[in-house]
């Protein structure tokens, strides 16, 4: 990963951050290239949710900084990040359940710049999951799991954005399910998005993207290419149960 | 029963009805506050007082035309309700509900107050007068179909803001889950404001449609204010179709009470009924 020469589209460095008196990451460093999927696994309890938080803004980071081509986000206001091209699926799809699904699309597309586009948008979500079409004047808490997780996905794309973050998109599904969650994962990676993803089911997340790091008590504790970490004892032993 | 008492009851009902329209506008206000931003505005009808006195400043006083006046009363008052939420609610917006509650109520006796040392504690009106509206046997006031017509138009007119918009649906949005909507890019502190400026410009339109029907004094809140209020828990508070449609019953329990007994009597009807609502569904009528 030392490939970067200052050239990520995310950088994060030296990161520390947490919730009032609990620290939750310590010292996090990763990259994530232009064209990239990359995962962040490791146990419940690693710090994973925490780092997608803090890359959002949703929390406050003590420490370290983080940066999106070049821009650090160190004073941005969390309702700024979307504005660099940031846009994040966040845990348990958090759908507006009494709007319905056109109106949640519409929520995501909610910047200006995003709302001369809408249209185009809404046609480009709508092509990529026919069923969103076709559940548009649904409320979104009538969906299905799988289907909530596709509308919280289109939201996040509706702004346009170059870089993803799926908060464990596969979390609280059945387990039919979760397949095609992450074929869902594939294709975006497919239309070309950056790709940034936290993942509890590591050995199906880490066949879907290109890189991953492993988080563990809010420390990086491994990270490579995908195949090399499925072939890593210690990934194998403590999370694959080989 | 004769035909002469079944054209009165005819008469009562159909009043109620106008009565209806203005305390469901009154209550919206309250109702598009508490489901945004999780606060009671106790003092909600002190700011309608203040928006009367604003048109008879402007209408009277300086001798505006009545409807300039008017716009100008929805102005100031709407101007109050982002202020209030500024520099009142946004500091305790995580305090206790009860903290909330006190705070607002400390401004209901201050607008009493500053009210009474600004105005006078004598009784002002418009004095504009309409001709009654005779259809038959049946009269009915101005006034009331002026604010049963106006308060529906206000009432459609924030429906298609709430739904066609950005900013309104956005102010629905917050209201089911408001930690993320940094995420799409909604600022909540700028969403709550607006929000609180157009509750501030339904209780201006109210004041706008009070005023042609009641005397302005300082105390005049108090007679609509814990009303609104109890419409608004009667429909569940935040439930704005509740709101809606507990306005309309509470009016006939007024209007039919008081064509039955006597018009004191009307409001005694009415408020036993929410007390025994309030033993039979406390969270609201209309609450799933």
């Amino acid at each position: 990963m030392s490939d970067a020469a200052g050239n990520a589209m995310l950088r994060v460095e030296d990161v520390s951050a947490g919730y009032d008196g609990f620290q939750a990451l310590f010292g996090v460093s990763l990259e994530v290239n232009a064209g990239e999927s990359v995962a962040v696994i490791g146990p419940n309890g690693a710090g994973k949710t925490t780092l997608l938080r803090a890359i959002s803004k949703l929390i406050g980071v003590t420490g370290g900084d983080i940066a999106m081509e070049g821009r650090s986000l160190k004073s941005v206001p969390a309702h700024e990040v979307i504005g660099y091209g940031i846009a994040q699926v966040p845990e348990n799809r958090r759908l507006f359940p009494r709007l319905t699904v056109a109106e949640n699309l519409k929520m995501g597309g909610f910047l200006p710049s995003a709302r001369a586009r809408h249209d185009e948008r809404l046609a480009y979500v709508y092509s990529l999951f026919p069923r969103m079409k076709e559940r548009s004047g649904q409320l979104a808490g009538t969906l299905s799991g799988g289907e909530q997780q596709m509308c919280a996905i289109g939201r996040a794309l509706m702004s346009g954005p170059k870089l993803l973050l799926l908060d464990e998109p596969s979390a609280g599904l059945a387990p039919v399910v979760v397949q095609s969650i992450f074929e869902m994962v594939k294709r975006i990676c497919a239309e070309g998005y950056t790709v940034l993803i936290v993942e509890q089911n590591i050995r199906q997340v880490l066949k879907v993207v290109d890189r991953a790091y492993l988080l563990e008590t809010g420390r990086i504790k491994q990270s490579g290419p995908s195949a090399q970490l499925l072939a890593s004892d210690e990934i194998r032993k403590a999370y694959l149960g080989i | 029963m004769s035909e002469v008492f079944d054209i009165f009851l005819l008469e009562s009902v159909l009043n109620g009805l106008l009565l209806g329209g203005l305390l469901a506008l009154l209550s919206l206000g309250l109702n598009l506050i508490f489901g945004v931003i999780d606060v009671v505005w106790i003092c909600y009808a002190e700011l309608i007082m203040v928006g009367m006195y604003a048109v008879y400043y402007f209408h009277v006083v300086f001798g505006w035309p009545l409807l300039l006046a008017m716009l100008m009363g929805i102005l100031i008052v709407a101007m109050a309700g982002a202020a209030l939420h500024y520099f009142v609610i946004r500091p305790v917006l995580a305090a206790e509900p009860i903290n909330q509650l006190l705070v607002t109520g400390g401004v209901l006796f201050f607008l009493q107050a500053a009210a009474t040392l600004a105005f006078g504690i004598e009784f002002k009106n418009l004095g504009v007068t309409f001709p009654p509206i005779v259809v038959g046997d049946i009269s009915f006031s101005m006034p009331r179909l002026i604010a049963f017509v106006t308060a529906l138009a206000g009432m459609l007119g924030m429906y298609l803001f709430l739904t066609r918009t950005y900013i309104g649906t956005a102010i629905r949005a917050i209201s089911q889950d408001r930690t993320i909507m940094p995420l799409m890019g909604v600022n909540p502190n700028r969403i709550f404001l607006v929000t609180s400026a157009l509750g501030g410009g339904l209780a201006g339109l109210g004041a706008c449609l009070l005023v042609l029907q009641y005397d302005i004094h300082p105390a005049i809140g108090l007679s609509f204010g814990p009303i609104t209020f109890l419409i608004c828990v009667l429909g569940g508070l935040g439930n704005m179709v509740g709101g809606f449609i507990a306005a309309f019953i509470f009016a006939q329990f007024i209007s039919v009470g008081g064509f039955f007994f006597a018009i004191e009597w009307g409001y005694v009807i009415a408020f036993l009924f929410f007390i025994g609502m309030m033993f039979w569904r406390p969270q609201g009528l209309f609450t799933k």
